[in-house]
């Protein structure tokens, strides 16, 4: 992990639990697109890339920063912080529901809560963007992996209505 | 919890703290011109040709010209110097550098008495620099002092560490140090150096000049917009160990806040 093993570590978990989170979103258009079904994962991504996440906020707060003043000014202070975190709450209510009886108990309102990963993982992926120095070439990648995974469900999003209404 | 401000003192030039390894100081670093992970420059940093070297002087001064790294250095006193070294990301390392006082080098090309400032420029060999194959900063990287603060004994030109040369990673041949600022003033593999009767546009506070001014003196009472500068991580401490707190001028008040007498530090970071 190298010299500085608290920051290797932050920055390695939290890219991992963006990528799984990426992964989780590819699962819909892999199916529309490529016609390859792996829904069967997607849970399982979503509750991966939750726990990732998760892991790099204790990294954060209890190896990396640990003072608790300096802990709630950075979360008001530093907009990449606030943006971060917003990402994850975002994602709480979508971990705890990611179960059948969830799923069978909030019925169409279970799909409109999970909503809620698109604008989380826009705010990882600005989150990764903006806490380095300049404009640089890794973050900006998955900024625009995540524009198009999240772009190309506008026309998705108009399709299958329409198609379920015929049906 | 309080914060653990670790004990040292600068007895003459010198910290008295423990420096960093060899290891630690040469495989982290920030040198863009490798890429921008911290172990890039370890990695890429060694396709770079330091032999033969050379640095213009020009601008006001009274003997302008190209001087040969070997002609330099033989008319120089090379020391050891051990500082506290303070990156504007918020890690630390005790260093011990060889190199010589700025100064020296200014008086051999003569500073005319018109000049107020300093202006450094790294190498541009994008063939032996990868990462300036890509327009992450504008190359090549520019950063500036007032004359005074250049003339600061603490400021030196480090060709090594450790009494080894200075490795490509840590800006060989030859880098600028200046203890009390953010690690990016201390720019490195210089090759032009220009006295200037006007203030020199620094790379970082080109880019974004909220956030990285031209001073740049280490100081806990102004944040970087994006993150807190009250304190850092010292490298080498591993998982457990806490942040220390940051310290004015980075524990050189003593020796350099005359320098910035009358001047509004929150205003001119």
């Amino acid at each position: 992990m190298g010299v500085e093993p608290i920051k290797a570590m932050e920055h390695a978990i939290g890219i991992l639990g963006l990528q799984v989170l990426i992964a989780s979103l590819c699962v819909t258009p892999l199916r529309t697109y490529a016609r390859i079904n792996l829904f069967k994962f997607r849970r399982a991504l979503g509750l991966i890339a939750f726990f990732y996440i998760v892991l790099h906020l204790l990294v954060w707060l209890l190896l990396d920063v640990r003072i608790p003043s300096q802990i709630i000014a950075d979360l008001y202070k530093r907009p990449y912080i606030t943006i971060g975190m917003a990402g994850l709450l975002l994602l709480i209510p979508l971990a705890i529901t990611s179960n059948r009886y969830s799923i069978r108990k909030l019925g169409a309102n279970w799909r409109r809560l999970h909503w809620l990963v698109y604008p989380a993982v826009a705010l990882g992926g600005i989150h990764f963007v903006i806490l380095r120095k300049g404009w640089q070439l890794e973050p900006l990648l998955y900024l625009t992996v995540i524009g198009v995974l999240l772009l190309i469900r506008v026309p998705m999003a108009r399709v299958i209505p329409s198609r379920a209404r015929h049906t | 919890r309080a914060q653990e401000v670790p004990e040292f003192q600068i007895k003459g030039f010198d910290t008295t703290e423990t420096p960093n390894s060899f290891k630690e100081i040469t495989t982290y670093n920030n040198f863009y011109e490798f890429g921008t992970g911290k172990e890039d420059p370890a990695r890429y940093a060694g396709s770079l040709t330091t032999d033969p070297w050379s640095v213009e002087i020009d601008g006001l001064v009274s003997r302008p010209g190209s001087y040969g790294l070997g002609d330099i250095l033989a008319k120089m006193d090379i020391d050891e110097r051990i500082y506290r070294f303070r990156c504007v990301e918020a890690w630390s390392m005790v260093i011990p550098w060889n190199g010589f006082e700025l100064r020296q080098l200014l008086e051999l090309a003569g500073v005319e008495p018109s000049a107020k400032y300093v202006r450094f420029e790294t190498l541009y060999r994008p063939e032996e620099m990868p990462g300036q194959k890509r327009a992450i900063l504008d190359w090549p990287y520019v950063e500036g002092l007032r004359l005074d603060e250049a003339m600061h004994p603490l400021t030196i030109m480090a060709t090594g560490l450790y009494g080894k040369t200075l490795p490509n990673q840590n800006g060989a041949p030859l880098r600028l140090v200046v203890p009390w600022k953010y690690g990016f003033k201390s720019i490195k593999s210089v090759v032009k150096i220009t006295l200037m009767e006007t203030q020199p546009v620094n790379t970082w506070k080109a880019i974004n000049h909220r956030e990285y001014g031209f001073y740049s003196n280490v100081n806990p009472e102004v944040d970087h917009p994006r993150w807190t500068q009250a304190s850092e991580r010292r490298i080498g401490g591993g998982v457990f160990a806490p942040r220390i707190a940051t310290i004015k001028f980075n524990g050189y008040e003593d020796q350099v806040a005359s320098l910035y007498k009358g001047m509004n530090l929150s205003k001119e970071y």
